[in-house]
């Protein structure tokens, strides 16, 4: 799906040349004016945005929104979603239709500059896996030599296996399929030994599985996918107010504080980063345009970094993707925040 | 030797043998539709071989092993159709985000429609007139009232909140209603005699009808803010409505035009000579004839235009279609999909099916015996 998204961004491009350049100015202040931010989502990605049982948006992408907004208001429940296609996505940052995209969009080297576009982080490391039948008894993508793998036709997916499997020297027989539940149908029928895709997508599959249990995802990633919020250029204000909003969660994950003991924190850490972190020590909020207690009411209203990701995707949620890459720097992940002070 | 003269014989006929078994009852209708000929025999046999192989398990997933309660997918066993997530989700479906609390809104405006616009559907009656008014002039500004609030002092709906088969139902029903009158106002453009005006609707009806619907929804919600000034934005759904009724007016222009060419040239030349002037000649004499000869197509149309409204899908609104695939991506519903676009086939046949059969209804009751 993002994928094939890079040729209407192409498209675009021209066109936004001199739209893109308009933008400069205070987003924070139109979005304080109107009460709420816009945000873009996707329209429907298991995990990431969907709606749930009671109409509410929720996943990820759509509470790194709801953060936001509670940086911003103090409370989390301002926040509007636009749903996007991924064609519309960019167009729609671009337009001012909405104050941020977090729609699970990889940060590229040609979005962040010939779009107009900043990737202020990355709230999901993804990446190209497998998922095979436990039967194999195979423990890493290394152990697939001679393997059938179903895959998605004319997907960068295909040019990816081919070129794994060719730098380690392995062989492997590819099985084209258009769709992705058509191959998880194939792998269950036995047709191959297993199927890659984005890791995100690997789990939501393996859920549509009759025996979820039987397969497993192995822990190889082999292409690049970060995945991240994105905000126009020209409003470097706005830029970092939607890139701490993450670092603040990561770090606040990092000194142990949680949705629950954060406000109790605030009063009665004695640790002079937490304490500069939440407000208690210094005008740091200032800086930000942004309330002195913002991170507080962060952390309180939509958790920290551990608490989304397991809420979402991880245990607390059916997917129960492993944090993986996404763990904290210190747990051998990439999670890392730029000191708050 | 004598013998008296047999009495005459009276000549009574044989009672009516009954017919051959094998020709009447569901024998012999049997042997007339389906075992006519070897070769009919062999269809009939391979056809009921087949039913007999898959509508057992179908009904079977659809009906008998599905499940039917329960509150979340722990309660379906797989073995049929998990019917609890339709039910679990049919507000969604029926009214998309609208907020729960002022869902009776949109209920009550289903009744108004429904209610005035009764007389309508019977026969010919007095009450026609003042609910086709109705319908055209106020029934209009009601339902948005009671869609949008304000006017009504009601709390705010955006459009963005409208969903399901609300929104298809309101995409369908502006876009029938708009690209009518939209599209025999082109059509008699087109075969207007002033140059202007022929040209204008010609090129409107062949640019519309050139582009693909899905084009036409694509630049409304992805070109145009481009050429916007900045901070100026249409709503998304508007945009999408002008999108469809443009588009819907151009493919309705073309049908009325067929109509209009059908008839006979004596009916113009006598609207002439009695002294009409345009808009009563068109209006009691060539268009009720036109439109009633072209109502299959229309109907066609308008049938297609609301398996169209899905299409609304690409530019992020929420129709029908969307919310089912919405649902079907929740983490708790994974792997449900099937049971959700069964469940939006029924409802999609359900509204084309009547359409028809209303279409069928209405050229009866327009049958005037001209039909050859």
């Amino acid at each position: 799906m993002r994928k094939s998204s890079h040729s209407a961004a192409v498209v675009t491009a021209a066109l936004l040349a001199f739209a893109g350049t308009a933008h400069a100015g205070a987003t924070l202040d139109a979005v304080k004016k109107k009460g709420f931010v816009q945000c873009g989502v996707s329209d429907g990605l298991p995990g990431f945005s969907y709606t749930d049982d009671k109409g509410n948006v929720s996943g990820l992408d759509a509470d790194l929104c709801r953060a936001v907004a509670a940086a911003v208001f103090g409370d989390a429940t301002k926040v509007k979603f636009t749903p996007l296609t991924a064609k519309e996505r960019f167009t729609a940052l671009q337009s001012g239709e909405i104050d941020i995209l977090s729609r699970n969009t990889t940060w590229t080297s040609s979005r962040d500059t010939a779009l107009g576009l900043n990737f202020t982080g990355v709230t999901y490391y993804d990446g190209q896996g497998f998922l095979v039948n436990k039967k194999l008894g195979v423990k890493s993508a290394k152990e697939l030599d001679g393997a059938s793998i179903c895959i998605q036709a004319g997907t960068t997916t295909e040019l990816n296996l081919a070129d794994y499997f060719r730098a380690n020297n392995m062989k492997f027989t590819p099985i084209s399929y258009d769709k992705s539940d058509e191959s998880a149908k194939a792998m269950e029928a036995g047709r191959c030994d297993g199927l890659t895709s984005d890791q995100s997508q690997l789990y939501a599959q393996r859920i549509k599985l009759a025996a979820p249990d039987d397969y497993i995802v192995l822990p190889e990633v082999i292409s690049k996918e970060p995945l991240g919020p994105v905000v126009r250029h020209g409003d470097d204000e706005w830029f970092d107010i939607v890139k701490w909003t993450l670092y603040v969660q990561v770090a606040a994950e990092e000194y142990g504080l949680t949705s629950k003991n954060v406000a109790e924190a605030a009063k009665t850490s004695t640790n002079p980063d937490v304490k500069r972190l939440l407000g208690a020590e210094g005008e740091k909020g200032k800086d930000f345009g942004l309330a002195n207690d913002w991170v507080v009411n962060v952390v309180r209203q939509v958790g920290n970094y551990g608490e989304m990701f397991n809420r979402n995707v991880g245990d607390g949620s059916p997917l129960k993707i492993k944090r993986g890459l996404n763990a904290l720097w210190n747990q051998g992940g990439l999670q890392y925040a730029p000191p708050f002070r | 030797m004598t013998e008296p003269n047999p009495p005459a014989a009276t000549f009574t006929p044989h009672p009516d043998l009954p017919p051959p078994a094998a020709t009447t009852g569901v024998i012999g209708w049997l042997r007339a539709n389906l075992f006519s000929s070897p070769l009919n025999a062999l269809m009939t046999l391979l056809v009921a071989a087949a039913l007999l192989r898959w509508i057992p398990p179908i009904l079977d997933w659809l009906i008998f092993s599905a499940d039917w309660s329960g509150s979340s997918r722990q309660d379906c066993t797989g073995e049929g159709a998990c019917w609890v997530f339709i039910k679990q989700r049919l507000g969604q479906f029926i009214y998309g985000f609208y907020p729960e609390d002022q869902r009776w809104r949109v209920n009550l405006v289903w009744v108004i429609a429904v209610v005035a616009s009764w007389p309508l559907f019977l026969k010919r009656n007095r009450l026609q007139v003042p609910a086709g008014l109705f319908m055209l002039f106020v029934f209009p500004v009601i339902a948005y009232g009671l869609y949008t609030g304000p006017l009504f002092g009601l709390p705010h709906v955006e459009t963005s909140q409208w969903g399901g088969l609300m929104l298809t139902l309101t995409i369908a029903v502006v876009g029938i209603a708009g690209s009518l009158p939209g599209g025999i106002l082109l059509a008699l453009g087109r075969r207007s005699k002033m140059p202007v005006i022929r040209t204008l609707c010609v090129t409107i009806i062949e640019f519309w009808r050139g582009v693909p619907l899905i084009t036409v929804l694509f630049m409304s919600s992805v070109m145009l803010p481009l050429f916007l000034p900045e901070g100026m934005s249409f709503d998304k759904l508007l945009r999408a409505l002008i999108g469809v009724v443009l588009f819907e007016s151009a493919y309705i222009a073309e049908v009325v035009r067929g109509g209009l060419q059908a008839i006979p040239k004596g009916q113009y030349e006598a609207a002439d000579a009695l002294g009409l002037n345009y808009p009563k000649a068109m209006g009691l004499i060539i268009l009720p004839q036109a439109l009633k000869l072209v109502i299959p197509g229309i109907v066609n149309t308008m049938i297609a235009l609301f398996k169209d409204t899905s299409l609304v899908i690409i530019i992020g609104l929420y129709d029908l279609l969307n919310s089912i695939q919405q649902a079907a991506v929740d983490p708790n519903w994974l792997g449900f999909a099937t049971e959700g676009y069964v469940f939006a086939a029924l409802l999609y046949w359900v509204f084309c099916f009547s359409m028809s059969r209303y279409s069928q209804h209405l050229e009866r009751r327009l049958h005037t015996g001209h039909k050859r």
